[in-house]
């Protein structure tokens, strides 16, 4: 589904992504582990396209969103297909993608999605406006019909209640005066509506407390391991990871993958340190 | 579409030139389409005869030309306006100056595309674009047919409503404008509105009788012949006791016109416990990306709110024109009266816009609200101007101001120019500032699920903007979010 090449990228003059090589394929859940200042944000951002870094070296292919079953809208019309910005984003098209060619918007149609490490205020847009606009941009950017208010009000109130969260959030302006946890726990109900193919956590876990740790953690398992969908988890703890079983753990450590594992790897970095694996 | 513009003004000018041509010893002939170039006595009197206007309304017309010939434009605002030539502009001329085209094929494509995002209808389309021969339709279009409007005009009847031109009102009721006209802007008051006096083309003319809420809300989409009246627009509004009316003013189309000044005055009166709610979207030419051409809109619009319990909401949604100046305001002498003024103003490109309101506190107990959102974008020049004054006898006024500016890049700019005079202890006065950027971070947030640039800045913006357009009518604040969008393409990436 994703495959990194060769990785390099600069934030200004400043190397952060030294050749990054990682491969995750449909059903799998990758976890991320590494030191602060590894660059485990940075390959967030790298990959869903962020000004700002810029990429010196490698690829990146990524196999582009198919939705099964439900999403699914009526086929293209033809003016429709003319307004999808890359011909390889629509629907029923096989094959790998080159993803560092796309825009980040075009890189969310084609089914990735960030969870954002910090998520950001949006003052006077309320969630619902926000995630309607941006999943029928989607929609719109792989030739499928938008959803109507209704239809989107089904899914998002299924959402937001399976994540415990209230419908009240909903209608409040993105994440203004939202506490660490409800900004984190909005990001998966967001993950949830935008049902994306591959999705990176950048430090999902960061803010929670026990029991919000234990929905945010259901919900990853519920909305993402789907035989075909994809997570990359960059984290610094093996908390979350009681809660999500990786099926691959990497370590991160100077802008390169130093050592890759199974789950038994994140417990032993738990115990070690990374100090004394990342070498 | 700036050739565009430039073809249209050329049209229309040349078309006037050649009537101006032949017309030696032209003096004050009715029958003459053009008064010629440039502004003197026997202009106004051509207007005022062409118009069919009586005595009375001829030599007020002109005692404000004789002022206007005395005085000099303002020079206080932030704007930088090249000096205007007075005598080379034409002060009348009737619609068929302008070019007819023979269908929407033939209109400006960029325009079209604008038409079609705001998602107007075709038949409107043609009547905004000037096709001929589409009036007709686009009033069935607008209206869905003739008799609805007809309809909605023996409805307003019913109720009392007087809903008329400003040239219909000077014939049919002259007491009632004689009162009013030039009581709330007064005929000096400033350089164009002493202008307008003396030159303004027609405009509207409303009047709510005692207790009646006017059945529907105004908007000059109804007025039949709002055609062609844009340049020199006067506008007077009448709430009697204990009335209330709702009234749009203009269009989130793109509006062109071939005159570059623009100076309009709008008068409202509101008696006891009575209620005038006035909303505007602007959206004249701008002027090209260079800034090159554009409206220059200078507009006088007062609101005097004379009973007690008297209000008067301001919203204004500006977009448009090259230059914008323009601060509507409340005199709230009635006992307990309020103002509210509610404005977006964006300006991108080479636009600037020096916008605000004033309020005027001489009633006890008087209250008013300011709500500012300010945006700019490219090169442009945004200022909010606004006054608050409290009389020294005006026990217990209150205001609240917020001025918010949201800039986007690094060379435009955004200012705020509040004066406070407070003549009275018990006045509690309450203002609040914030000036902002659009953050990269918000901007790849919302990117990063899905909008593209200028969706995420047209998303944004309209979030920054929110207070102000929920203020709108529904119909006019759906078209007014994208309205925003469109006038800040290009102002990203």
């Amino acid at each position: 589904m994703l495959q990194i090449t060769n990785l390099h990228a600069n934030v200004g003059d400043q190397p952060i992504l030294k050749g990054l090589t990682l491969s995750l394929g449909a059903g799998e859940i990758h976890a991320i582990m590494g030191p602060n200042g590894a660059g485990k944000s940075t390959l967030g951002y790298v990959l869903s396209g962020r000004p700002g870094y810029e990429v010196t070296e490698g690829e990146v292919w990524f196999t582009p969103h198919v939705f099964p079953g439900e999403g699914r809208g009526p086929e293209p019309k033809t003016e429709d297909s003319s307004a999808a910005l890359d011909p390889g984003l629509r629907r029923g098209t096989q094959g790998p993608i080159n993803l560092l060619d796309l825009e980040p918007h075009e890189r969310a149609a084609a089914g990735l999605f960030l969870g954002f490490q910090y998520p950001v205020e949006i003052p006077g847009v309320s969630n619902v406006q926000f995630l309607r606009e941006a999943l029928n941009a989607q929609r719109k950017n792989r030739g499928e019909a938008p959803l109507s208010g209704a239809e989107f009000l089904k899914v998002a109130r299924e959402q937001a209640g399976a994540l415990g969260m209230d419908m009240d959030m909903l209608k409040r302006p993105v994440n203004v005066g939202f506490s660490g946890g409800e900004k984190k726990r909005n990001e998966m109900v967001q993950m949830g509506i935008i049902n994306p193919a591959l999705a990176i956590l950048d430090e999902t876990d960061s803010g929670l407390d026990i029991d919000a740790l234990r929905i945010v953690g259901d919900g990853i398992n519920r909305i993402m391991r789907k035989p075909d969908k994809a997570v990359l988890l960059i984290t610094h703890y093996q908390r979350l990871l009681d809660y999500v079983k990786p099926d691959f753990v990497h370590v991160l450590a100077d802008g390169r993958i130093t050592r890759s594992g199974g789950p038994e790897l994140a417990l032993e970095l738990e115990r070690e340190g990374y100090r004394e694996l990342a070498a | 579409m700036n050739d565009d513009m430039d073809f249209k003004d050329k049209a229309a000018w040349d078309a006037a030139d050649r009537v101006a041509d032949y017309e030696h010893g032209w003096s004050s002939d009715i029958e003459t389409d053009f008064a010629p170039k440039g502004l003197t006595e026997d202009t106004v009197r051509f207007i005022s005869a062409k118009k069919n206007e009586p005595e009375w309304m001829l030599e007020w017309r002109l005692k404000a030309f004789a002022s206007w010939k005395t005085m000099t434009p303002p020079d206080w605002a932030k704007l930088n306006v090249p000096p205007i030539d007075y005598q080379d502009a034409y002060y009348y001329a009737e619609p068929k100056a302008k070019p007819k085209l023979g269908s929407l094929d033939e209109v400006d494509p960029e325009i079209l595309r604008i038409y079609e995002k705001l998602g107007i209808p075709i038949a409107e389309q043609e009547v905004l674009a000037g096709v001929e021969g589409a009036r007709r339709v686009a009033v069935d279009a607008v209206f869905d047919s003739v008799s609805v409007a007809t309809t909605f005009r023996a409805e307003l009847e019913r109720a009392g409503v007087i809903f008329r031109s400003i040239s219909e009102a000077i014939k049919e009721y002259p007491e009632l404008v004689k009162k009013w006209l030039g009581k709330i802007v007064p005929m000096r008051d400033n350089y164009f509105a002493t202008l307008n006096c003396a030159v303004f083309s027609d405009g509207t003319f409303v009047y709510i009788p005692e207790g009646v809420r006017c059945p529907m809300e105004l908007s000059t989409y109804f007025r039949i012949n709002a055609e062609n009246t844009g340049q020199f627009e006067r506008t007077l509004i009448i709430a009697d006791k204990g009335s209330y009316v709702s009234y749009l003013e203009g269009c989130t189309a793109p509006m062109r016109d071939e005159n570059q000044l623009h100076a309009a005055v709008v008068e409202l009166v509101v008696l006891d416990d009575a209620e005038i709610k006035y909303s505007t979207v602007q959206n004249w030419y701008p002027g090209d990306a260079e800034g090159k051409g554009g409206i220059y809109n200078f507009v006088t619009k007062r609101a005097l709110c004379q009973g007690r319990n008297s209000k008067v909401s301001w919203t204004q949604v500006e977009t448009g024109s090259a230059v914008t100046w323009k601060y509507p305001s409340c005199v709230l002498n009635g006992e307990n009266s309020v103002g509210e003024f509610y404005s977006v103003a964006v300006t991108n490109n080479y636009q600037q816009a020096d916008t605000g309101t004033k309020m005027i506190h001489n009633g006890k107990g008087s209250r008013s609200t300011i709500v500012s959102k300010g945006i700019s974008a490219g090169h442009s020049n945004n200022t909010y101007r606004g006054l608050v004054r409290v009389a020294p006898n005006a026990e217990g006024v209150r205001n609240f101001t917020q001025c918010d500016s949201l800039l986007l890049g690094s060379l435009s700019g955004a200012h705020t120019v509040p004066y406070i005079e407070v003549r009275n202890p018990s006045a509690q006065i309450e203002h609040e500032a914030t000036t902002s950027k659009i953050s990269d971070d918000q901007m790849f947030y919302a990117q990063a699920r899905g909008l593209n640039a200028e969706e995420a800045v047209a998303l944004i913006v309209n979030g920054f903007a929110k207070e102000v357009l929920q203020q709108l009518p529904m119909e006019f604040a759906v078209e007014a979010q994208k309205l925003l969008g469109i006038s800040l393409e290009g102002s990203v990436g």
